[in-house]
């Protein structure tokens, strides 16, 4: 599938799996609760692990795990909803997490600058259709106003 | 034409008295502008569905209303302009009909454009640095503020630099762009609150404390709308070299915690009631001790800021001219409008002078294109070139020489803007209501009218002295009703609109929140309920007392007996 990653579009193979899956051998995400039940063991794989963030988690809940994460990823269940955007800044700015933040979901590409601002580096819209709208929204601003992350 | 227009010079300016734009605020708007054209654009051709254009048309200030969108314009705590004011009558007469309304968030709304020309509009006010972002939606949104600041007698210190800061902090912030709900934020600078700051999201008072050094004093969670409610104190004294470190933890804590199943139980103030003041503050502070040493407000910033904001060259000799005095002395028209629509001023000889925008046939609030256009001109005469709104839904001319005050009066008076009733019983805050919002229950605008007719003497008017009424057409409370001295708020029972009264709120000092009378009235009503509640209110006052002082000593009783006598 296409990406857009560190602002170009980049082929990836991540993939969500639900609690009740199987986690095979590909990069997968996996929820918060699985994550905190499963730890390390998720680990023992030939695969990358990451989380699926959601807005009502709290990213206190993955601070033990961040170094064995190559990927956080924060599902947007509808667009309007902004805790994913201070999830997103914490990580950063308070845990100091290096590795990729991808924002999947209900996301608008006129949502992206912000995203791109508080540390989401990759992006995958629900509707692939929007990726070359996503990748020019992260240029709708070249100034702003108060310090984030970028 | 309207190149000629906008380029005309402000005659009086002759150095900054007001924030000016730098190629980054330009360039920030700019891109806005261009934003916005291609949401549009994306909408009207398909590719955004209604649910997905509307927080973005909401972040720009724009509703689908009853008749026709609606804009809303941000006027920065309430500063404008003559160049910016001359725009608004353009956009008036280009793109609507003729005329725009003031609000309580001292911005301004049109009734009438059309969806599709709404980027041309903003693009024209770019030109005049002006914008529509954030001026609604769940973000925050303008900041409001005194709007006597920098000139009244009471001042500690001018709130203006202060709420240019947060202006630019709050503006396109990127992690506090989607909130639980709205977020407003007010500033004050006085002994006297005239922003009413305890009513706000947070409210942001400059005070000094035991070493005379200057900070601030942080409320939360006030609010009005459905669950009115008076913020409390969660930070006497805050240096100010910590002030957008501090609120961005309150915004940091509100938006991870705020309410989002519920949008009536999604305000800040909520928050803070169900997790209660200890807890929320300690969260808050908490988040703050991660923050505070990252972010600083250096004085330099301060400096640079304030100096956007010098005082305008005050005349030094502008000593009243024989002729004012004789006009007070002779004209009583003139005199008692002095008395009414000016104030004090920290400068000698220089009085602040309120433009009422609440004349008899007019809806309040709301102002013409040409009257604009001459209001623009005079102020550029006879005030350095600046207007003010009031979140009382008036203008202000902040700095007019004593000299002046009655050619300006002769002027204003011509414009039907020089009705001597700031303060008084039909200078009523009025939301648009049902004639233009499709959230109201019932009309506003008309109620207004018809109390403003039954109330034609003047001297009784003077006579009844301050009081406040405040009407809104629905729940959400544009018009602040709930902190009305008189509060009336339009209710829908089965298809018709009747009316809640509430008595005893205040947006002062001493805030509180309007008790309820009894059962709403009928529309056809109200007005008798208005005229009974004056005629109690004038039989059983003491002295010098005022309704609201007189309603908090003798409660609301002697009011409900006289108004539900005959039901």
């Amino acid at each position: 599938m296409q990406i857009i990653k560190n602002n170009q579009l980049s082929n990836d193979a991540w993939e969500y799996k639900p609690d009740d899956a199987d986690l095979g051998n590909g990069d997968v995400t996996v929820s918060l609760s699985r994550l905190q039940q499963e730890g390390k063991a998720l680990s023992n794989r030939t695969g990358k692990l990451g989380v699926r963030i959601v807005p009502s988690d709290s990213v206190d809940g993955i601070v033990a795990f961040l170094p064995d994460l190559a990927l956080v990823e924060l599902y947007f269940p509808e667009l309007a909803d902004g805790r994913l955007f201070s999830h997103a800044w914490l990580l950063r700015n308070r845990y100091n997490y290096t590795g990729e933040i991808r924002a999947t979901g209900h996301f608008l590409p006129d949502q992206v600058f912000y995203l791109s601002r508080v540390g989401v580096n990759s992006f995958y819209p629900e509707n692939t259709a929007d990726l070359a709208s996503t990748l020019a929204g992260l240029k709708d601003f070249s100034v702003n106003y108060q310090p984030s992350v970028n | 034409m309207i190149e000629s227009l906008i380029e005309r010079p402000p005659k009086a300016i002759l150095k900054p008295t007001m924030y000016q734009y730098n190629e980054i605020d330009q360039k920030l708007v700019d891109e806005r502008v261009a934003q916005f054209r291609r949401q549009t654009e994306r909408f009207l051709n398909g590719e955004l569905s209604e649910d997905q254009f509307r927080p973005l048309r909401l972040r720009n200030g724009l509703y689908i209303q009853i008749h026709a969108p609606m804009l809303r314009i941000a006027g920065p705590y309430g500063l404008l302009n003559t160049k910016q004011f001359r725009m608004l009558a353009h956009i008036a007469r280009k793109y609507d009909k003729g005329y725009c309304h003031f609000t309580t968030r001292q911005n301004i709304q049109f009734n009438w454009p059309k969806l599709e020309e709404v980027p041309d509009i903003l693009a024209d006010l770019a030109t005049v640095q002006m914008h529509a972002i954030q001026t609604s939606g769940n973000c925050m949104r303008n900041t409001t503020s005194d709007h006597l600041a920098g000139v009244c007698v009471d001042e500690i210190e001018d709130p203006r630099p202060y709420c240019e800061i947060i202006r630019q902090w709050t503006t396109l912030h990127p992690e506090f762009d989607y909130l639980p709900r709205k977020f407003k934020i007010a500033v004050s600078g006085s002994l006297n609150d005239r922003a009413a700051t305890q009513l706000h999201d947070i409210g942001v008072h400059i005070v000094k404390n035991a070493a005379g050094e200057l900070g601030f004093r942080i409320l939360v969670g006030g609010g009005l709308g459905r669950t009115p409610v008076i913020g409390q104190v969660i930070k006497p004294f805050l240096e100010r070299k910590y002030l957008l470190s501090y609120l961005e933890a309150i915004l940091r804590i509100y938006n991870l915690y705020g309410r989002r199943d519920n949008k009536y139980k999604a305000r800040i103030k909520i928050l803070v009631k169900e997790t209660g003041m200890a807890e929320f503050s300690r969260q808050v502070e908490e988040e703050w001790q991660h923050t505070k040493d990252t972010m600083i407000l250096t004085d330099e910033r301060i400096n640079e800021i304030k100096a956007h904001f010098t005082p305008p060259s005050y005349d030094k000799d502008a000593k009243p001219d024989t002729s004012f005095a004789t006009n007070l002395n002779t004209n009583s028209a003139f005199s008692t409008w002095y008395k009414h629509n000016t104030a004090d001023h920290k400068i000698a000889n220089y009085r602040a002078v309120f433009l009422s925008l609440k004349a008899p046939d007019v809806a309040p609030g709301d102002m013409t294109d040409s009257q604009l256009d001459v209001v623009a001109d005079l102020a550029d005469r006879y005030s350095f070139g600046q207007i003010r709104v009031t979140h009382r839904q008036n203008l202000v001319f902040a700095d007019v020489k004593q000299a002046d005050l009655f050619e300006l009066w002769q002027q204003l008076d011509q414009l039907k803007l020089a009705t001597p009733n700031i303060g008084t019983v039909t200078d009523m805050i009025c939301c648009p209501g049902l004639d233009f919002c499709s959230l109201a229950n019932a009309g506003s605008i008309g109620v207004a009218k018809e109390i403003n007719e039954a109330l034609d003497d003047m001297d009784y008017i003077h006579d009844i002295g301050e009081l406040k009424i405040n009407i809104s057409g629905c729940m959400n409370g544009c018009a602040h009703q709930s902190v009305g001295h008189i509060g009336i708020l339009g209710v829908d029972k089965k298809g018709t609109e009747w009316y809640q009264l509430t008595l005893g709120g205040s947006s002062d000092n001493e805030a509180a929140i309007g008790e309820r009378l009894g059962p709403a009235v009928a529309k056809n009503e109200v007005t008798k309920a208005i005229t009974t509640i004056l005629e109690v209110y004038v039989k059983l006052r003491q002295e010098e007392e005022s309704f609201l002082r007189m309603v908090k000593r003798v409660g609301i009783d002697p009011f409900k007996e006289k108004v539900y006598a005959d039901h």
